[in-house]
């Protein structure tokens, strides 16, 4: 019989290096010294879990969650939503998925955020939900605007969404960003150029989904998120962490 | 020609950038949303064990408190035992073993309180030390860092805990021990993070 044991070991050379020259803010904020490799044990296989009675419904619909009653956030109405599997390919159900973006004018409700374009009264920007059985998750949203940052003197951010994902080990955490499809200033961010590979860039552009579209309603975009597989042990490595 | 292996890949990390807030804290975003926020308890009244406050700084390279970051712990009861079903044995009903802090948008500096937690088992052989996870992202942060946190007052587990074992360098071991003092009668631990320079903190790849 094979028990789930650790984590497959990430590849980090699909993942962005902490340091990266282009992204100037990284340069005093990667760590130096090699990461120091670590086998699982029982405190990275488990992680926090979260259940219905943490969330609302409502979370997950940023087009109404911060709206007054009777009103709606403006800007292009979408659906992003996808499934959460891991590196073998399985499900990862109940996991907790949390989003934030900026408003359709490309301004975050944030106190450090002076951008000039407005507040939208009826938009937060957050939301949250869990997977679904078959790891299934969706948020109804607007498309987030495109936003100038200081770095070169002229970069923009494409449309993206922040993401935080959990799974079930606190060694699958993982927080990333959801660009959208035909976005032309994707190829120009410094921040998903931080990322080597344009085969692992392309997994972080959610793809129009017009099946998934309600007509007259709202555009989807589907965004498959994938976190580390775990290997089976079938017979030595033992993992004893419990 | 070869068989493929049919293994996805895994999404890649991208920084949470300095909104990070309105994500996982968006009352510090200056905003209220949710009924509750998560993360802002990781041990409630029941949960035994003696009661700790743990702070600090994260320090980039300039030698600067960096005042957006978000620190997620993840730890185990004062029984050693973690709120999840791979964790053999049960918890307090409200230990929930997690938690997520940020840091002051002026100073620096983050704290939260639980309860210390108690010894676990090794991967294979022996025993851990107790100690604290923690996961810390930012602006500038390509992918999140883990690191863990030991405490001064367990040198026994310490000098036999496999994992501050395989740091080769003593010197570098001791950026993962927090330091113990009493304030208010109350039990603090300062662990300052630095990202770089001398003393920079042992990160992990686990
Ligand atoms: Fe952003």
């Amino acid at each position: 019989m094979s028990t789930p044991g650790e984590y497959y070991q990430r590849d980090r050379t699909w993942h962005p290096p902490a340091l990266t020259r282009n992204y100037k803010t990284s340069v005093s904020r990667s760590p130096q010294y090699a990461l120091i490799s670590l086998q699982n044990s029982v405190g990275e296989i488990t992680g926090p879990v979260f259940g219905h009675g943490d969330i609302d419904p409502l979370d997950n619909d940023l087009l109404l969650n911060y709206a007054q009653p009777g009103e709606s956030a403006i800007g292009e109405r979408i659906i992003v939503h996808g499934r959460v599997l891991d590196e073998n390919g399985h499900p990862v159900p109940n996991t907790l998925v949390e989003a934030w973006q900026a408003n359709a004018g490309g301004r975050y409700r944030h106190k450090k955020d002076t951008y000039l374009a407005p507040i939208d009264a009826n938009f937060g920007g957050c939301g949250r939900t869990l997977t679904d059985e078959n790891g299934y998750y969706y948020f109804r949203t607007v498309k987030p605007g495109a936003y100038p940052w200081r770095n070169g003197v002229n970069d923009w951010r494409p449309a993206h969404v922040h993401m935080s994902i959990f799974g079930s080990g606190f060694a699958q955490r993982l927080i990333t960003q959801c660009y959208f499809e035909g976005d032309p200033l994707i190829a120009r961010c410094p921040i998903i150029n931080t990322i080597p590979d344009r085969a692992a860039q392309g997994q972080l552009i959610a793809a129009l989904d017009m099946n998934a579209t309600i007509p007259l309603d709202s555009i989807a975009y589907k965004f498959d998120i994938v976190l580390r597989g775990r290997r089976s042990t079938l017979f030595e490595n033992r993992l004893e962490g419990n | 020609m070869t068989q493929e292996l049919s293994y996805l890949k895994e999404t890649p990390s991208q920084t949470a950038g300095p909104y990070v807030h309105i994500g996982l804290a968006p009352g510090a975003a200056g905003f209220d949303i949710y009924k509750e926020e998560l993360g802002w308890e990781i041990a409630g009244p029941n949960a035994g064990g003696e009661r700790i406050r743990v702070e600090g700084v994260v320090v980039d390279g300039i030698g600067s408190p960096i005042k957006d970051v978000l620190l997620e712990a993840w730890q185990a009861n004062s029984e050693g035992i973690y709120p999840h079903p791979e964790s053999a044995g049960d918890v307090e009903e409200d230990f929930r073993g997690w938690g997520r802090v940020i840091t002051d948008f002026e100073t620096g500096e983050w704290a939260f309180e639980s309860v210390k937690p108690g010894r676990t088992r090794g991967r294979n052989v022996g025993m851990q030390a107790p100690h604290i996870h923690l996961w810390l992202v930012a602006r500038g942060i390509n992918i999140g860092l883990h690191t863990r946190m030991y405490f001064e007052d367990e040198p026994e587990a310490n000098a036999e805990d496999p994992v501050l074992n395989i740091v080769e360098w003593e010197r570098r071991r001791s950026t993962l021990i927090a330091k113990r003092s009493e304030r208010a009668e109350k039990i603090v631990y300062r662990f300052d993070i630095k990202l770089q320079g001398e003393d920079e903190t042992v990160f992990f790849d686990v």
